[in-house]
């Protein structure tokens, strides 16, 4: 089975964000593998244990992206395909998807695995349009996968439970943190990962040329904030002073 | 008068609560038409037109309900064709994001998604959409016709104008390439014995209870103070709580009378789901956490003393 997974590298959640005169988000920061897509990682290498073949990561990025298909790839996948060029700088989700589709198209996946939303403010729209794209059907939001042959089926989840969701391969599925705990690289995976092909490709190469981007920013408004109210210690009195706040408001 | 779509989530013949919300907005941008498809889509038409739609395009195809994406796609698209319009407004939930990102790419057009608000402007539509973590508001202009814009649920208030549309029929033939991602079953794990959406108190928990174990002290409280229990997504992720009960921009908006957050940090993804709250309270050790920055009333505290004792208090004041 060739299973392809997408991952983004992302800054690092944990870290602060600047934004740039120009209004984008500064990229001159701690950059990791976005932690949804790891987990993408993880189910595909699940997915080859059990049924064999292949997992190749592919991203869309600046060059120094091949650190977080190195670290997928010290996780245990196969290779790895990066595509990179300036001209993809600020990129938006159809762009993107465009781009993933042409580098993915080639390898004719049984199944293509993406992270439901990236972790830098992305909004989940990549798949779908991957998936229209690459004219395969999308298994979205699965927080449990199963192969059987050419059918996979998977809980999707929902606002109130899951759907079990049944397609058969060549499918696109998107996959909720809950799926799998990520696995640690060995020792021995890192060292080994050195060693496994990174493909780097550029526009040119997919002959793709950048078009209108979908939106352009007009302008930047200071958020609309609450007022803090007041911070209180709880000194033994708290509960009361709830309990006012509760009584005011007429819930109790 | 700008043509605007908006299109009307079914659940299993139920109309979605956002697709009334985005009526009340797609009023004021122009004239509207919506669509709606799968079982329900007929009486979903009568609402929709007092809510000011004059035209609903519906299709009561059962492909609808099953398949994901392709069938509406495929119908939208052959509607697109015949009728060029110059908005598209979704909801932002997983539904309505899996079919206008694949109409998108079909039309190959871009889309705009979690906005807030939608404008209309310089003859066409601008998006508010949270920027720099929530910090600031980001005006987008959508350059494509046509436009699409994912919004929000609980952006607008849905509110009756009185009204009926007409209905027409949508031709749309659904082929078995389309019928390919098919739901064969749907369970329903929530028991929730106040829904969360539309319970007056919401009481959150997050990373700061500890552990699922301490999640009832939660429900007690809601139970005394008949609400409903919700979560951050960090103790979803970790498996304490079903996805049900998260809040926040991949989770579901609340705005109760009052909301408490125990043992929650505050982060942006949070607090779009729950800041339109009218009473914010917080509870939390951190009096730095960025919660406290926007509550009511943040009492810094170990939530775990203070729940139980609260619960007590609440249950007495009662009587
Ligand atoms: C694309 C994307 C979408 C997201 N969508 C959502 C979403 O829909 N909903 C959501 O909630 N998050 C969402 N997130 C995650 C969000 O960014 C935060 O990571 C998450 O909300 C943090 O959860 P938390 O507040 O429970 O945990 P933490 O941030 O770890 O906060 C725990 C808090 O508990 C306090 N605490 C610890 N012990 C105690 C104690 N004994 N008593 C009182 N207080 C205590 C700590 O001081 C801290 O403030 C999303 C993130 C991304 C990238
Ligand atoms: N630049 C990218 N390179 C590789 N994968 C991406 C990229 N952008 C988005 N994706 C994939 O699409 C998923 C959803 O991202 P988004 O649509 O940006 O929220 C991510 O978790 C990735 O799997």
């Amino acid at each position: 089975m060739k299973i392809v997974v997408t991952v983004k590298q992302v800054p690092d959640p944990n870290s602060v964000t600047v934004l740039e005169s120009d209004n984008t988000l500064s990229r001159d920061k701690e950059v990791v593998l976005d932690p949804g897509d790891e987990c993408g990682i993880e189910e595909g290498l699940q997915l080859k244990e059990a049924h064999g073949g292949e997992v190749i990561l592919v991203s869309m990025g600046p060059e120094r992206a091949k650190d977080a298909i190195r670290k997928g790839l010290s996780m245990g996948a196969d290779r790895g395909v990066l595509i990179s060029d300036p001209q993809l700088a600020g990129a938006d989700a159809l762009l993107t998807a465009r781009a993933l589709a042409a580098a993915i198209k080639p390898e004719s996946p049984d199944i293509v695995i993406c992270g439901t939303e990236s972790y830098d403010g992305s909004t989940g729209m990549v798949p779908p349009m991957l998936a229209e794209l690459l004219g395969v059907p999308q298994l979205t939001v699965a927080k449990k996968v199963e192969v059987d042959g050419s059918t996979i089926k998977i809980h999707r989840q929902t606002s109130d439970g899951y759907q079990v969701v049944e397609g058969a391969i060549p499918v696109l599925i998107t996959v909720t943190a809950g799926i799998a705990e990520p696995r640690y690289a060995s020792l021995k995976g890192i060292m080994a990962a050195r060693s496994k092909e990174i493909k780097q490709i550029g526009l040119g190469d997919l002959g793709i040329e950048r078009g209108e981007p979908a939106e352009t920013i007009e302008g930047l408004t200071q958020a609309e904030t609450r007022k803090a109210g007041s911070i209180i210690q709880d000194d033994g009195t708290a509960v009361d002073r709830i309990i006012q706040v509760l009584a005011e408001a007429k819930v109790i | 008068m700008a043509k605007i779509w908006v299109y009307a989530e079914l659940h299993q013949g139920k109309l979605q609560p956002t697709a009334l919300e985005l009526m009340a907005k797609a009023r004021e941008l122009g004239d509207v038409e919506a669509v709606a498809l799968g079982s329900g889509a007929k009486a979903a038409a009568a609402t929709l037109g007092k809510h000011g739609a004059k035209t609903v395009h519906v299709n009561e195809d059962k492909a609808f309900d099953d398949f994901i994406a392709e069938p509406a796609t495929d119908a939208l698209a052959a509607l697109h064709k015949a009728q060029a319009p110059d908005l598209i407004l979704f909801g932002f939930t997983s539904d309505s994001r899996d079919v206008a990102g694949r109409l998108a790419a079909r039309l190959g057009v871009g889309l705009i998604s979690n906005a807030g608000d939608v404008v209309a402007k310089n003859g066409g539509f601008e998006a508010k959409v949270p920027y720099f973590g929530g910090a600031k508001v980001a005006s987008m202009r959508a350059n494509n016709k046509p436009a699409i814009i994912l919004v929000r649920p609980k952006s607008f208030e849905a509110s009756e104008t009185g009204g009926t549309a007409e209905v027409k029929e949508l031709a749309a033939t659904i082929g078995a390439e389309s019928r390919r991602a098919h739901i064969v079953e749907r369970v329903t794990e929530a028991s929730e014995k106040v829904k969360l959406e539309d319970a007056k108190v919401v009481i959150s928990g997050g990373r700061g209870m500890g552990g699922p174990d301490n999640f009832p002290l939660l429900e007690a409280l809601a139970g005394a103070l008949g609400g409903a229990v919700g979560a951050s997504r960090a103790v979803v992720d970790a498996g304490w709580v079903p996805y049900a009960m998260q809040v926040g921009q991949t989770g579901k908006s609340v705005r109760p009378g009052v909301y408490i957050a125990v043992g929650i940090s505050g982060a942006m993804q949070h607090t779009v789901g729950m800041k339109a709250s009218k009473i914010i309270i917080a509870i939390n050790k951190d009096a730095e956490a960025p919660i406290m920055k926007m509550a009511d009333l943040g009492v810094v505290g170990d939530a775990l003393k203070i729940v139980p004792a609260l619960t007590a208090a609440v249950k007495a004041k009662k009587g």
